[in-house]
Protein backbone atom coordinates (compact mmCIF):
# COMPACT_ATOMS: atom_id res chain seq x y z
CA UNK A 1 0.00 0.00 0.00
CA UNK A 2 2.81 2.34 0.92
CA UNK A 3 4.66 1.25 -2.23
CA UNK A 4 1.71 2.07 -4.38
CA UNK A 5 1.36 5.57 -3.05
CA UNK A 6 5.07 6.04 -3.55
CA UNK A 7 4.97 4.74 -7.11
CA UNK A 8 1.99 6.69 -8.30
CA UNK A 9 3.59 10.13 -8.23
CA UNK A 10 6.68 8.59 -9.90
CA UNK A 11 4.64 7.19 -12.74
CA UNK A 12 2.86 10.45 -13.20
CA UNK A 13 6.16 12.25 -13.14
CA UNK A 14 7.80 9.87 -15.66
CA UNK A 15 4.77 10.14 -17.89
CA UNK A 16 5.01 13.89 -17.66
CA UNK A 17 8.73 13.90 -18.44
CA UNK A 18 8.41 11.57 -21.44
CA UNK A 19 5.50 13.54 -22.82
CA UNK A 20 7.22 16.90 -22.49
CA UNK A 21 10.99 16.72 -22.73
CA UNK A 22 11.60 14.75 -25.98
CA UNK A 23 8.90 16.69 -27.75
CA UNK A 24 10.50 20.05 -27.05
CA UNK A 25 13.87 18.61 -28.11
CA UNK A 26 12.34 17.33 -31.33
CA UNK A 27 10.62 20.59 -32.23
CA UNK A 28 13.92 22.35 -31.52
CA UNK A 29 15.75 19.99 -33.91
CA UNK A 30 13.12 20.60 -36.58
CA UNK A 31 13.57 24.35 -36.23
CA UNK A 32 17.37 24.01 -36.37
CA UNK A 33 17.15 21.85 -39.50
CA UNK A 34 14.84 24.41 -41.12
CA UNK A 35 17.06 27.38 -40.27
CA UNK A 36 20.41 25.82 -41.23
CA UNK A 37 19.04 24.11 -44.37
CA UNK A 38 17.36 27.34 -45.42
CA UNK A 39 20.53 29.33 -44.75
CA UNK A 40 22.63 26.99 -46.93
CA UNK A 41 20.08 27.38 -49.73
CA UNK A 42 20.21 31.17 -49.34
CA UNK A 43 24.02 31.01 -49.74
CA UNK A 44 23.40 28.92 -52.87
CA UNK A 45 20.92 31.52 -54.16
CA UNK A 46 23.42 34.30 -53.43
CA UNK A 47 26.07 32.43 -55.47
CA UNK A 48 23.53 31.95 -58.29
CA UNK A 49 22.95 35.71 -58.49
CA UNK A 50 26.70 36.40 -58.25
CA UNK A 51 27.57 34.07 -61.13
CA UNK A 52 24.59 35.23 -63.16
CA UNK A 53 25.39 38.95 -62.90
CA UNK A 54 29.21 38.77 -62.86
CA UNK A 55 29.84 36.07 -65.47
CA UNK A 56 26.50 35.90 -67.29
CA UNK A 57 26.07 32.17 -66.59
CA UNK A 58 22.81 30.37 -67.28
CA UNK A 59 21.15 26.98 -66.97
CA UNK A 60 23.33 23.93 -66.36
CA UNK A 61 26.57 25.95 -66.25
CA UNK A 62 25.13 28.16 -63.49
CA UNK A 63 23.77 25.23 -61.45
CA UNK A 64 27.03 23.30 -61.88
CA UNK A 65 29.24 26.23 -60.83
CA UNK A 66 27.16 26.89 -57.71
CA UNK A 67 27.39 23.19 -56.76
CA UNK A 68 31.17 23.22 -57.26
CA UNK A 69 31.62 26.24 -54.96
CA UNK A 70 29.32 24.80 -52.28
CA UNK A 71 31.10 21.42 -52.44
CA UNK A 72 34.47 23.19 -52.20
CA UNK A 73 33.36 25.15 -49.11
CA UNK A 74 31.85 22.08 -47.47
CA UNK A 75 34.94 19.93 -48.11
CA UNK A 76 37.11 22.69 -46.62
CA UNK A 77 34.88 23.13 -43.56
CA UNK A 78 34.78 19.36 -43.06
CA UNK A 79 38.57 19.25 -43.18
CA UNK A 80 38.74 22.02 -40.58
CA UNK A 81 36.25 20.12 -38.41
CA UNK A 82 33.68 22.93 -38.57
CA UNK A 83 31.04 21.15 -40.65
CA UNK A 84 30.64 18.28 -38.19
CA UNK A 85 30.02 20.81 -35.43
CA UNK A 86 27.31 22.44 -37.57
CA UNK A 87 25.94 18.94 -38.23
CA UNK A 88 25.54 18.17 -34.53
CA UNK A 89 23.38 21.27 -34.22
CA UNK A 90 21.51 21.11 -37.52
CA UNK A 91 20.86 17.40 -38.21
CA UNK A 92 18.89 17.13 -41.44
CA UNK A 93 19.67 20.76 -42.25
CA UNK A 94 23.31 19.88 -42.87
CA UNK A 95 22.75 16.40 -44.35
CA UNK A 96 20.32 17.05 -47.19
CA UNK A 97 21.96 20.01 -49.00
CA UNK A 98 24.70 19.20 -51.53
CA UNK A 99 27.18 20.31 -48.84
CA UNK A 100 26.14 17.25 -46.83
CA UNK A 101 26.99 15.07 -49.83
CA UNK A 102 30.49 16.59 -49.92
CA UNK A 103 30.76 16.13 -46.15
CA UNK A 104 29.86 12.45 -46.52
CA UNK A 105 32.75 12.12 -49.02
CA UNK A 106 35.43 13.90 -46.98
CA UNK A 107 34.61 12.80 -43.42
CA UNK A 108 35.07 9.00 -43.81
CA UNK A 109 38.05 9.53 -46.13
CA UNK A 110 39.83 11.57 -43.43
CA UNK A 111 38.93 9.00 -40.80
CA UNK A 112 40.46 6.10 -42.72
CA UNK A 113 43.55 7.75 -44.23
CA UNK A 114 45.73 5.78 -41.80
CA UNK A 115 44.75 2.64 -43.79
CA UNK A 116 46.53 4.01 -46.85
CA UNK A 117 45.90 6.41 -49.71
CA UNK A 118 44.23 3.82 -51.95
CA UNK A 119 42.15 1.38 -49.89
CA UNK A 120 41.88 3.74 -46.93
CA UNK A 121 41.38 7.26 -48.20
CA UNK A 122 40.19 6.78 -51.79
CA UNK A 123 37.96 3.77 -51.13
CA UNK A 124 36.26 5.18 -48.02
CA UNK A 125 35.26 8.36 -49.87
CA UNK A 126 32.40 6.32 -51.31
CA UNK A 127 30.99 4.72 -48.17
CA UNK A 128 27.93 7.01 -48.32
CA UNK A 129 28.51 8.71 -51.69
CA UNK A 130 28.75 5.34 -53.48
CA UNK A 131 25.08 4.36 -53.03
CA UNK A 132 24.06 7.90 -54.02
CA UNK A 133 26.01 7.64 -57.27
CA UNK A 134 24.79 4.08 -57.94
CA UNK A 135 21.09 4.89 -57.46
CA UNK A 136 21.36 8.35 -58.99
CA UNK A 137 23.12 7.25 -62.17
CA UNK A 138 21.11 4.03 -62.53
CA UNK A 139 17.81 5.86 -62.14
CA UNK A 140 18.89 8.61 -64.57
CA UNK A 141 19.67 5.92 -67.18
CA UNK A 142 16.26 4.35 -66.52
CA UNK A 143 14.55 7.73 -66.97
CA UNK A 144 16.57 8.37 -70.15
CA UNK A 145 15.65 4.98 -71.63
CA UNK A 146 11.95 5.39 -70.80
CA UNK A 147 11.89 8.83 -72.46
CA UNK A 148 13.88 7.50 -75.45
CA UNK A 149 11.54 4.52 -75.98
CA UNK A 150 8.46 6.70 -75.47
CA UNK A 151 9.91 9.13 -78.03
CA UNK A 152 10.15 6.39 -80.68
CA UNK A 153 6.39 6.09 -80.99
CA UNK B 1 12.99 48.83 -57.75
CA UNK B 2 10.80 45.99 -58.92
CA UNK B 3 13.88 43.92 -59.63
CA UNK B 4 15.35 44.47 -56.17
CA UNK B 5 12.07 43.39 -54.65
CA UNK B 6 12.12 40.28 -56.84
CA UNK B 7 15.64 39.32 -55.67
CA UNK B 8 14.72 39.65 -51.99
CA UNK B 9 11.55 37.65 -52.59
CA UNK B 10 13.65 34.93 -54.29
CA UNK B 11 15.94 34.69 -51.25
CA UNK B 12 12.91 34.24 -48.99
CA UNK B 13 11.48 31.54 -51.26
CA UNK B 14 14.85 29.74 -51.40
CA UNK B 15 15.08 29.88 -47.59
CA UNK B 16 11.58 28.53 -47.01
CA UNK B 17 11.63 25.78 -49.64
CA UNK B 18 15.18 24.65 -48.83
CA UNK B 19 14.47 24.77 -45.10
CA UNK B 20 11.26 22.78 -45.55
CA UNK B 21 13.02 20.01 -47.49
CA UNK B 22 15.58 19.78 -44.67
CA UNK B 23 12.80 19.73 -42.08
CA UNK B 24 11.23 16.71 -43.81
CA UNK B 25 14.61 14.96 -43.48
CA UNK B 26 14.74 15.90 -39.78
CA UNK B 27 11.23 14.48 -39.30
CA UNK B 28 12.46 11.19 -40.80
CA UNK B 29 15.47 11.24 -38.44
CA UNK B 30 13.29 11.96 -35.39
CA UNK B 31 10.37 9.61 -35.98
CA UNK B 32 11.79 6.74 -38.05
CA UNK B 33 14.97 4.67 -37.89
CA UNK B 34 16.20 5.71 -41.34
CA UNK B 35 19.95 6.44 -41.35
CA UNK B 36 21.26 9.71 -42.85
CA UNK B 37 22.88 7.81 -45.75
CA UNK B 38 19.54 6.30 -46.71
CA UNK B 39 17.80 9.67 -46.37
CA UNK B 40 20.23 11.06 -48.97
CA UNK B 41 19.41 8.17 -51.33
CA UNK B 42 15.64 8.57 -50.82
CA UNK B 43 15.73 12.34 -51.40
CA UNK B 44 17.88 11.86 -54.49
CA UNK B 45 15.46 9.28 -55.91
CA UNK B 46 12.53 11.55 -55.03
CA UNK B 47 14.19 14.32 -57.08
CA UNK B 48 14.77 11.95 -60.02
CA UNK B 49 11.18 10.68 -59.88
CA UNK B 50 9.59 14.12 -59.53
CA UNK B 51 11.52 15.38 -62.55
CA UNK B 52 10.76 12.19 -64.51
CA UNK B 53 7.06 13.04 -64.19
CA UNK B 54 7.92 16.67 -64.94
CA UNK B 55 7.22 18.32 -61.58
CA UNK B 56 10.53 19.22 -59.91
CA UNK B 57 11.35 21.78 -62.60
CA UNK B 58 8.43 23.93 -61.39
CA UNK B 59 9.90 23.91 -57.88
CA UNK B 60 13.28 24.96 -59.31
CA UNK B 61 11.64 27.83 -61.21
CA UNK B 62 9.82 28.87 -58.05
CA UNK B 63 12.54 28.57 -55.42
CA UNK B 64 15.86 28.57 -57.31
CA UNK B 65 18.65 27.36 -55.05
CA UNK B 66 16.05 26.33 -52.47
CA UNK B 67 15.24 23.45 -54.82
CA UNK B 68 18.62 22.86 -56.51
CA UNK B 69 20.92 22.88 -53.45
CA UNK B 70 19.23 19.97 -51.56
CA UNK B 71 20.27 16.51 -52.80
CA UNK B 72 16.87 16.16 -54.52
CA UNK B 73 18.12 18.93 -56.83
CA UNK B 74 21.03 16.67 -57.75
CA UNK B 75 18.47 14.01 -58.69
CA UNK B 76 16.59 16.64 -60.70
CA UNK B 77 19.79 17.48 -62.59
CA UNK B 78 20.42 13.78 -63.39
CA UNK B 79 16.86 13.18 -64.61
CA UNK B 80 16.70 16.44 -66.55
CA UNK B 81 20.00 15.63 -68.30
CA UNK B 82 18.78 12.14 -69.21
CA UNK B 83 15.49 13.51 -70.60
CA UNK B 84 17.35 16.12 -72.67
CA UNK B 85 19.75 13.45 -73.96
CA UNK B 86 16.87 11.10 -74.80
CA UNK B 87 15.47 13.72 -77.18
CA UNK B 88 18.63 13.36 -79.30
CA UNK B 89 19.49 9.67 -79.43
CA UNK B 90 20.01 6.48 -77.42
CA UNK B 91 23.58 7.47 -76.52
CA UNK B 92 22.28 10.75 -75.12
CA UNK B 93 19.61 8.95 -73.10
CA UNK B 94 22.29 6.88 -71.33
CA UNK B 95 24.99 9.54 -70.89
CA UNK B 96 22.82 12.65 -70.41
CA UNK B 97 22.32 12.27 -66.66
CA UNK B 98 25.97 11.98 -65.69
CA UNK B 99 26.86 14.67 -68.23
CA UNK B 100 24.55 17.16 -66.49
CA UNK B 101 25.78 16.20 -63.02
CA UNK B 102 29.45 15.99 -64.06
CA UNK B 103 30.46 19.23 -62.32
CA UNK B 104 29.10 18.14 -58.93
CA UNK B 105 30.47 14.60 -59.13
CA UNK B 106 33.92 15.79 -60.24
CA UNK B 107 34.06 18.49 -57.56
CA UNK B 108 33.04 16.03 -54.82
CA UNK B 109 35.69 13.50 -55.86
CA UNK B 110 38.56 15.94 -56.50
CA UNK B 111 37.98 18.32 -53.56
CA UNK B 112 37.06 15.34 -51.38
CA UNK B 113 40.36 13.60 -52.06
CA UNK B 114 42.46 16.77 -51.81
CA UNK B 115 40.95 17.97 -48.53
CA UNK B 116 40.94 14.50 -46.97
CA UNK B 117 44.63 14.38 -47.86
CA UNK B 118 45.37 17.87 -46.54
CA UNK B 119 43.61 17.66 -43.15
CA UNK B 120 43.85 15.26 -40.26
CA UNK B 121 40.73 14.35 -38.29
CA UNK B 122 40.27 16.45 -35.18
CA UNK B 123 40.63 14.65 -31.88
CA UNK B 124 37.13 14.04 -30.56
CA UNK B 125 37.09 15.86 -27.27
CA UNK B 126 33.36 16.26 -26.89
Amino acid sequence: MAERTRNNPNEAYIKYVSSVSPKTKETRSLLNAFLVGGAICVIGQFLRYMFEFLFGMRGDELAGSVSVVLIFLSALLTGLGVYDRIGKYAGGGSIVPITGFANSVVAPAMEFRSEGFVYGLAAKMFVIAGPILVFGIASSVAVGLIYYIAGLF
Amino acid sequence: MAKEYEIIYMFIKAFIVGGSICTIAQLLINYTKVTPGKILVYFLLAGVFLQAIGLYGYLVDFAGAGATVPISGFGYLLAEGAIKGARENLFGAITGGVKAAAAGITAAIVFGYVFALAFRPKSKKN
